[in-house]
């Protein structure tokens, strides 16, 4: 690991505006996460955990503050260059997979792809990520006959495909029992340990945060301790 | 990859895709059905004038080549005709609307007989006593009639004594003088069908009678069948141009409902394609295509459905209508289905593409 951050926050605020009221979801959070590392962030629910999620995702723009992603300012960005950006720089991984139900898993890691201005074929290397997520024989089953876990499998597959500099997953065994938990889990640790995929992995349950190299806890909207 | 996800997603919802696609096929039959039955029923007028055999029609001042519904021509005037140079045989007839678009024609049967060859009896034969009257195959399978059945037409109660093949004068039939005497119209036609002895004399028979009558419509046939059509029918292009219009409209509301739920529906997925990268012109991109697609299935449907409503005018009501099947006509339904579904997709697109990714996620 070098010392050049590929997720650099600085001073992020998020403030929403719910009804006449201001609601400070990030208080000024500073986070740096090197390339290569799987980090996890902690905080019990309405931390502001899955703000900050949103924001290093590309998905909402700060308030305030600074973060950049592989050397690219996310704050200064217009919609359509973040939009832009979630094609080849975060794979997002969620808690309900969220995978597209009409289509096949084959389809669902074809669209994001497609998506991205890339053709359908996957590289050598792809199909040893396909081999190591274990859903090979699964690709051509439409999500409702997958599993829970065979699902999320396919959500990771989707969400690295296009090689992004980071792998940003939200609860991502929220939804799932203690054996799928651990398959997932595990899949990610090889998926950082093998390929060196930077992931940041969000949750409120301590034993997940386990599988990471660093711990940051988040309350309040503020990270507390690292 | 994006028509792929259009056919999927058509094909995961069903009945959604289903109830759209017939909503659209019933709004291009309206109109394949409307402009159908106005093309039949002209048509229709054309094959029964041509029928008659004569080479010049005189009909009564102020009248049109569509438009006959009094018998302001005295009687005597068909034998003057008949007495000119060039002309051999002059009969006149009587026209009366009985109901709807539905009119009874009197004349006198011997001399059509002499004009055309008479007509052709599937049933019985021509009137014998002043209460016959014969009617088309069309009329009596519509009404049920069979020789020997009674009718009342005109506040008369008639006999039918003959079923004619169709095309030829009118699909009812009687007498002059009982229909002339019923209408209050004795000693009146309506209009004069002349033949004249060879068919270079047309021109020069119209231009004398023009000396005599110069207010007065007097056609060659193949001028009066020429001005047979919708252009020439009062308020027929005006009502097609509304139906073409509500069809546009009733495409618009059901693709607008459709596309509506369709894109709250999918609110979920919506937002994963946007979380993966997808632009709001790729949302749109894909929910335009799933409308035309919806459009040009609804246009095969409603081509198809013409056939259907031309079987059941044709076999309920072949006497009152006739609706012709309108290729030239499949091009303009198809855009206007199409036209109307994209204004109906409008809203729902733009609301789709200006979605929350985040909020889009979060929806249940």
């Amino acid at each position: 690991m070098n010392n050049a951050g590929i997720i650099e926050a600085r001073a992020l605020r998020k403030v929403y505006r719910i009804g006449d009221v201001n609601v400070e979801a990030l208080r000024g959070v500073d986070l740096t996460v090197q390339r290569g590392e799987f980090l996890t962030v902690v905080g019990p629910s309405g931390s502001g955990k899955s703000t900050l999620f949103h924001i290093l995702g590309g998905l909402t723009p700060p308030t305030s503050g600074q973060v950049l992603i592989d050397g690219r300012d996310l704050s200064r960005i217009s919609d359509a260059e973040r939009t832009e950006l979630r094609k080849r720089l975060v794979g997002f991984v969620f808690q309900k997979y969220n995978l597209l139900p009409t289509l096949s898993a084959a389809d669902n890691i074809a669209v994001a792809r497609f998506i991205a201005g890339r053709d359908g074929n996957h590289d050598e290397d792809f199909q040893q990520v396909l081999e190591l997520l274990g859903i090979r024989h699964r690709l051509n089953h439409k999500p409702r006959a997958l599993s829970g876990g065979e699902q999320q499998r396919v959500a990771i597959a989707r969400a690295i495909v296009n090689r992004p500099a980071i792998l940003l997953a939200d609860e991502p065994t929220g939804n799932l029992d203690s054996k799928n938990s651990e398959a997932v889990l595990a899949v990610l640790r090889d998926l950082n340990e093998r390929l060196g995929q930077t992931i940041l992995l969000i949750t409120h349950d301590p034993s997940v945060a386990a599988y990471g190299h660093r711990t940051v806890h988040i309350l309040d909207g503020r990270i507390c301790s690292s | 990859m994006i028509n792929k996800l259009v056919f999927e997603n058509l094909k995961f919802r069903p009945v959604r895709t289903t109830l759209s696609v017939f909503a659209i096929g019933v709004e291009v039959m309206l109109m394949l059905t409307i402009v159908g039955i106005s093309e039949g029923l002209l048509a229709d007028s054309q094959q029964r004038a041509r029928g008659v055999g004569a080479d010049i029609l005189i009909r009564p001042d102020g009248s049109s080549a569509i438009s006959l519904s009094s018998a302001p021509i005295k009687e005597g005037e068909a034998k003057w005709v008949a007495t000119q140079p060039h002309v051999t045989i002059a009969v006149g007839s009587i026209v009366v609307p009985v109901s709807g678009l539905t009119t009874m024609t009197g004349i006198d049967f011997s001399e059509f007989d002499r004009l055309s060859g008479g007509f052709k009896y599937l049933e019985g034969g021509p009137p014998r006593q002043s209460g016959d009257v014969v009617v088309d195959r069309y009329y009596a399978q519509e009404q049920n009639l069979k020789v020997g059945s009674r009718v009342t037409l005109l506040n008369v109660k008639w006999r039918v004594c003959g079923i004619i093949e169709e095309g030829k004068l009118a699909r009812i039939v009687a007498p002059i003088r009982v229909v002339q005497d019923a209408t209050a119209n004795t000693g009146k036609i309506s209009q004069i069908w002349v033949r004249v002895d060879d068919p270079k004399n047309i021109r020069p028979v119209i231009a004398a009678l023009k000396k005599v009558w110069p207010a007065r419509p007097i056609y060659s046939m193949a001028e009066f069948l020429s001005l047979i059509s919708p252009s020439n029918v009062p308020g027929l292009t005006a009502f097609i141009r509304v139906i073409i219009g509500l069809s546009v409209v009733v495409g618009f509301l059901v693709v607008f409902l459709s596309m509506y739920t369709a894109v709250l529906e999918r609110t979920r997925e919506v937002g994963i394609l946007k979380a993966l990268g997808a632009s709001p012109g790729f949302v749109v991109t894909m929910l335009l295509r799933e409308t035309v697609l919806l459009a040009i299935f609804g246009c095969l449907i409603g081509i198809a459905l013409s056939f259907g409503s031309r079987y059941l005018i044709m076999t309920f009501v072949p006497g009152s209508l006739s609706q012709h099947i309108v290729p030239g006509w499949w091009p303009v339904a198809g855009a206007v289905a199409i036209v109307g579904a994209l204004l109906g997709a409008t809203y729902p697109g733009w609301r789709a593409a200006r979605q929350d990714p985040i909020e889009a996620l979060s929806y249940e």
